[in-house]
């Protein structure tokens, strides 16, 4: 199967996704330039992290204008598998595909460490994973608190929507483990239809043994198990 | 020509930090009374149109899709005619 990795002007964890997804667990994988109208046949689009368009205005609010989105959208909309780390997923609720938004944390600064996230529920991304399992990854963001209005946080928990959530070492969902102030510890999330999902914290950055921490990769192997090669 | 000020503010129900350091920050500054601080933006835009209700109409648009986002902000402008 092929991933295809939206390079924004500002993106800079294009690379790293690509680097992961092709170099070490062998999928195809290539970059789509935002000016591009032209989804190369990939099976699977990444909107990786970064600062598109230097976060000006607000985190991904220009770029869910880039020309490559119309495609990103159209190709979601019609079911394809997105994913969007850290900016991607700025971008995602941005650009509608998955609600709520993404404000700045309550500290008021850019945290870069790892977190514990808890793996809510299985999707399509995380079917590597079992429901309730701890994971180490990093996150490295100054907006990603996630808000939503109550009527759509009790729809996301309604429908299982929640896909990972900041927790513990043990796995309970505190305020002691929550980094930023998202609403219900809440770190990623999928859509209704289960095709998009959108996190913070990196997994490209943790799926590596060398690296010290692999959590990240089973992310990516299970997008290929359950999309399969085409 | 036109020139409309926006102001885009954070809904009351979105936590505001920047605004809360602000407000603490004018507390040590020895300020007291100051009991909330809510940031916003300030956008001036000059728009090129022949009546005042077509700047409306197009700056309404351009809040509402992308110097705004609806799910946590609000916005208000004023407008005025360039001689």
């Amino acid at each position: 199967m092929k991933f295809g990795i939206v390079t924004f002007p500002g993106s800079n964890c294009d690379h790293d996704c690509y680097s992961v997804t092709r170099d070490v667990l062998g999928a195809e994988a290539e970059y789509l330039w935002y000016k591009e109208r032209d989804l190369k046949g990939s099976d699977c689009i990444i909107l990786p992290g970064g600062f598109s368009y230097g976060d000006y205005l607000r985190c991904g609010a220009i770029a869910k204008f880039a020309p490559i989105m119309t495609e990103v959208i159209a190709f979601a909309e019609k079911g394809g598998p997105v994913v969007g780390i850290c900016n991607g997923f700025q971008i995602l609720v941005e650009s509608g595909l998955l609600p709520g938004a993404l404000i700045k944390n309550k500290n008021v600064k850019f945290i870069c460490k790892n977190v514990r996230l808890r793996v809510e529920t299985a999707t399509r991304f995380t079917s590597g994973y079992t429901a309730g399992q701890v994971i180490t990854v990093p996150i490295a963001h100054g907006e990603g608190a996630y808000f939503a209005d109550t009527e759509t946080i009790e729809k996301l928990e309604n429908e299982g929507c929640v896909v990972f959530r900041y927790c513990s070492v043990d796995g309970r969902v505190v305020d002691e483990a929550n980094p930023n102030g998202s609403i219900n510890n809440i770190a990623g999330i999928r859509n209704s239809a289960g095709n998009v999902l959108g996190m913070m914290p990196h997994p490209e950055r943790c799926s590596e043994e060398v690296l010290g921490n692999a959590d990240g990769a089973i992310l990516f192997r299970s997008i290929m198990e359950n999309i399969g090669p085409s | 020509m036109y020139r409309a000020k926006v102001v885009v503010t954070l809904k009351k129900s979105v936590m505001d930090p920047q605004g809360a350091t602000i407000r603490s920050a004018l507390e040590s500054l020895g300020y007291s009374g100051v009991d909330n601080v809510r940031m916003g933006k300030f956008l001036e835009i000059d728009i090129a149109e022949t009546t005042r209700d077509k700047a409306e109409k197009k700056l309404d648009d351009m809040c509402g899709r992308l110097l705004s986002n609806p799910v946590i902000e609000n916005y208000t402008f004023e407008m005025e005619e360039l001689k």
